[in-house]
């Protein structure tokens, strides 16, 4: 079959006698050619536009209404400005508050998107470079069928090589391109209009981080879709001081996966240690586990004023913009790989290895700028090998009498807690540090983001945050973890054993523990949260720096969760698929069981598949240090999708929540598919977008928002046990909402009958039926009487 | 160090900020004028020290002696009933700002719209956001802070005072609510 997608125009002429001659095998082609043999029929969406799923979005937004946090009073993005948009005023173009926040929010999007899909552009490039646009896409050999099931519901296409992803990619750059022009003064005017471009946006991203790794997993033989993917060292105190070096900081894996090939072709890799910080770490160790994960991206100050990495070779995304200073201070030579990210250095990637070597080691340069991924490799560890013995591992943290002194300088301004993200009580640790006790501020590393706002404030310059790192040198070391290597996808078999619990509630649900490290209290709440709802038996995913922080804990047993728990997507499972990009498999796994276990078509049917995800599929995203725009365009990806995602108290700086309103019952009918009714079905899932102040009020939300109208009475009894519990626990009481989401006396879990029926009386409730779930009137068999 | 800054130094607000409270009369004055006044409370209202109480304590006075209803945030509603308070409503900040923001919702208890809502006890940040969203989207209802750092966003809030002066405010609130 050959056919011609909505994107463009195909002629093929086999054979043509005419006046100028006979032509033979012509093909003119404008636009995207999908010539799969896939007889899935075509849905009514592929290659949506910007407004092809607006009524979709619309339905989800009329539930879920913006609840605007302005961050900013004021417009500043055109001349006329700056506008004051307070409470109902118009800046000079017309705007006003709602739309002007949706606009900023959407800008966000963009960037997050644009990032993903950037770094997939760089990534199938370099992939079709080294393999080929032949080379087969495999992110699972036989346990995965439906390879690319983001990819199918969104484009209609159903990729088999890498030259198959190069359609989508011009795809996703068209309508980034398009969203961000939507933000231009004088487009957009609506802000549920904004908001719906946002969650094409976030769709985008999604799109776009299934293309990058399907790449990368395909290309790089990364670990696939494997329950039992290798453990990795994880944690500062794993690295071997005594040997060379390397750090790698970001995203795009290609220069840290030339490092290690080097390595390995020049016999060197037991005498040269590779270290990460954030996504490049994660992916590097799916390539080799000889590489070690430092941490979260957080750890970027903490690990290199400790002075161990040699060379420092950084890529793109997530990456501190003063790193090159840093590196300079502790007298490590500097490698900017990514043309997103030069940093000011000279771009030496067309001269010759040995004097790119030589300047770097005799400090000529700080740093350069190499375009070559390939010649990172050769250039990275000949500079480690022969700086090392000259370093000596020459870092900036101070002794404690240095730090006893500094201390003393203090005046007690307040100016570093004012500074501090957390409003960490700095000057109480700074006072009992110049009195010999560095206790307190060894206690509050843990708390820290390691952001160095505190140094920033500091009027006495005195370098706050180098004195917690030193003052916790003993916990530094004790980091020694043990973290799963990301294993890609979920395998359609996988998917077909849970498909039927989890759509019957059987298995209460899937959490997601994804994002970035900017935490309220530490990373430990995230494995905290993890470990409760594995061992609850809920399915646990997890991704990005927060599947690192999920590693960083041992219970009593010295075990890290994921030591203790399996890798398979399975009740009580922890999983952790990889890197930030790696998302894309969570939101796939839902979309399969749509598509393996219900059998659903996914080809270009993205409103039925959503439609079946939000009625049917208990999973949350859980981002609880979200910091940056690619999370705000990968948590649209999940809302649009139909899956609530819950942040941490420092999420309502994304400017918006998107809160339901479970005293309105209108808000929450449902059509039965079965007899066109109109079905009220409780306020399930309560919320799209949540901010949690604490850890425990996280939790209760997440097990609530895993309810979904589809829900069995077994499934539904088992969902209220654990929001009850939870409850019950964190706060004290059984939630005083329990009517809401009991619709059968069934639903009741058997061991809290008496109690709970003794509220349902007192409430008046009324028995209710259990509809097949849609919000789509089409999906109706037999039409509205 | 001027009193109107916002306690975190980067949170600048918009032209409209919150008056400060210079003496407790002023809260006092607001909290007895309020029809339907709310109390927010946060979970941090349980972690700070206070003399030789919990700011929680403090709170707890206020809303039993003015009769003011508690809607508990995070799990603060944990640290209520050690105290023997059963009566807390339970409700995300979040979920809070923003039904405030509706000015048909009439509250937990279902008797009128709130129109003070006082809020203490939550991470600065936290509080700094939402009552930016009930400064822009709530006109309808006043907010102050009970905090003993300036919240640019509420209507009223005291500045960034020590301790020691906000501990003599909040005894002098609760003192003037009981009269």
């Amino acid at each position: 079959m050959e056919h011609v997608t909505d994107k463009g125009i195909n002629i093929r002429i086999k054979e043509l006698q005419s006046d100028i001659g006979f032509i033979k095998d012509l093909e003119i082609s404008v636009g995207n050619i999908s010539r799969e043999k896939w007889a899935e029929p075509q849905g009514p969406t592929p290659f949506p536009t910007i407004t092809s799923l607006r009524e979709w979005d619309k339905r989800l937004l009329a539930r879920y209404q913006p609840f605007y946090l302005p961050f900013c009073d004021l417009c500043c993005l055109c001349t006329y400005g700056k506008c004051d948009l307070t409470g109902t005023k118009k800046g000079a173009c017309g705007i006003q508050m709602p739309a002007q926040q949706s606009r900023i929010v959407l800008l966000a999007a963009c960037i997050g998107a644009a990032t993903h899909i950037s770094h997939a552009r760089e990534l199938v490039t370099h992939t079709i470079k080294e393999k080929g646009r032949e080379f087969p896409l495999n992110p699972g050999g036989l346990a995965i069928e439906v390879e690319a099931p983001v990819i199918r519901l969104v484009c209609g296409l159903k990729p088999e090589k890498l030259g198959d992803l190069e359609p989508v990619l011009e795809y996703l750059e068209s309508q980034i391109t398009v969203l961000l022009s939507a933000a231009h003064t004088g487009q957009e005017g609506n802000h549920i209009d904004f908001e719906s471009k946002v969650l094409h946006a976030g769709m985008m991203d999604q799109v776009g981080m299934e293309v990058a790794d399907l790449a990368q997993i395909s290309a790089f033989d990364y670990p696939k879709a494997d329950p039992d993917a290798h453990l990795v060292d994880l944690g500062m105190g794993t690295v071997d001081t005594t040997k060379p070096v390397i750090l790698v900081i970001g995203h795009n894996v290609p220069p840290a996966i030339s490092i290690v090939d080097y390595l390995t072709r020049t016999r060197l890799s037991e005498k040269v240690e590779v270290t990460g910080i954030c996504c490049t770490s994660i992916d590097i160790t799916r390539y080799t586990a000889k590489a070690k994960i430092v941490g979260p991206m957080s750890w970027q100050l903490r690990y290199i004023r400790s002075g161990i990495p040699d060379v420092i070779v950084v890529d793109e995304q997530c990456i501190r913009t003063d790193v090159l200073d840093e590196s300079e201070l502790i007298h490590a030579p500097f490698i900017a790989t990514s043309e997103k990210n030069c940093l000011g250095l000279p771009d030496r990637t067309h001269d010759s290895i040995d004097a790119i070597v030589q300047d770097l080691v005799s400090g000529k340069t700080r740093g350069v700028l190499l375009l070559n991924p390939d010649m990172v490799g050769e250039v990275a560890v000949r500079v480690a090998r022969e700086i090392a013995p000259v370093r000596k591992k020459q870092g900036r943290l101070l002794t404690p009498e240095l730090i006893i002194e500094q201390a003393k300088e203090c005046t007690q301004c307040k100016l570093c807690r004012r500074a501090c993200p957390n409003d960490i009580h700095i000057p109480d640790c700074m006072k009992a540090a110049g009195k010999g006790n560095l206790s307190m501020l060894a206690g509050i590393y843990d708390d820290c983001v390691s952001c160095a706002r505190c140094e920033e404030a500091c009027p006495q310059d005195i370098p706050i945050h180098t004195m917690i790192i030193s003052s916790a040198s003993k916990a530094t070391k004790d980091e020694t973890f043990r973290m799963r290597a990301g294993r890609g996808a979920i395998q359609d078999v996988e998917i077909r054993k849970v498909g039927g619990p989890l759509v019957l509630g059987e298995i209460p649900g899937v959490v997601a523990f994804v994002g970035c490290a900017n935490y309220p209290k530490g990373g430990k709440e995230v494995a905290e949260m993890a470990v409760e709802f594995a061992r609850r038996r809920y399915i646990v995913c997890t991704s990005g720096c927060a599947a690192m922080s999920v590693g960083m804990y041992k219970d009593e047993e010295g075990k890290t969760p994921y030591e203790r728990f399996p890798g398979s997507f399975d009740a009580g499972g922890i999983v952790n698929v990889g890197s930030c990009g790696s998302n894309a498999h969570i939101a796939g796994a839902a979309i399969k069981i749509a598509s393996v276990f219900a059998k659903r078509n996914l080809r270009g049917n993205y409103e039925e598949i959503a439609d079946y995800v939000y009625n049917r599929v208990g999973a949350v995203g859980v981002a609880w240090g979200a910091m940056s725009q690619k999370a705000a365009a990968i948590a649209s990806g999940f809302w649009r999708l139909g899956i609530p995602v819950v942040v941490g108290p420092h999420g309502t700086k994304y400017r918006r929540m998107l809160l339901g309103r479970a005293d309105h019952d209108e808000d929450w009918y449902v059509h039965d598919r079965r007899t066109g009714e109109q079905v009220y079905v409780g306020p399930v899932p309560e919320h799209l977008f949540f901010a949690a102040e604490t850890k425990e009020e996280a939790m209760v939300m997440v097990a609530k928002l895993c309810m979904r109208p589809n829900d069995t009475s077994k499934g539904r009894a088992i969902k209220l046990t654990h929001y009850i519990d939870l409850h019950k626990r964190q706060f004290g009481t059984i939630p005083d909402d329990i009517p809401l989401y009991v619709r059968t006396l069934t639903d009741v879990p058997i061991t809290m009958k008496e109690e709970i029926v003794k509220i349902l009386n007192s409430w008046g409730w009324k028995e209710n039926t259990i509809p097949d779930p849609t919000l789509l009137s089409r999906q109706v068999r037999k039409k509205e009487r | 160090m001027p009193v109107t800054e916002p306690w975190q130094t980067a949170e600048i607000a918009g032209p409209k900020k919150a008056s400060v409270i210079s003496k407790p009369e002023v809260a006092d004055a607001m909290i007895k004028r309020a029809k339907h006044p709310v109390l927010i409370i946060g979970h941090l209202a349980a972690e700070i020290d206070l003399d030789d109480k919990k700011m929680i304590d403090y709170l707890l006075e206020l809303a039993q002696s003015g009769n003011i209803p508690i809607i508990a945030t995070g799990h603060t509603n944990r640290d209520l009933l050690k105290r023997g308070y059963k009566k807390a409503g339970i409700m995300p900040a979040v979920a809070i700002g923003h039904r405030l923001t509706d000015p048909t919702w009439k509250g937990l208890d279902g008797k009128e719209p709130y129109d003070l809502a006082i809020f203490a006890g939550l991470p600065y940040y936290m509080e700094w956001t939402i009552l930016s969203g009930l400064k822009h989207f709530a006109p309808h209802i006043k907010t102050m802070t009970l905090d003993n750092v300036y919240q640019p966003h509420a209507s009223w809030s005291f500045g960034n005072i020590s301790v020691k002066e906000w501990l003599e405010n909040l005894r002098a609130i609760i003192g003037h609510v009981e009269d």
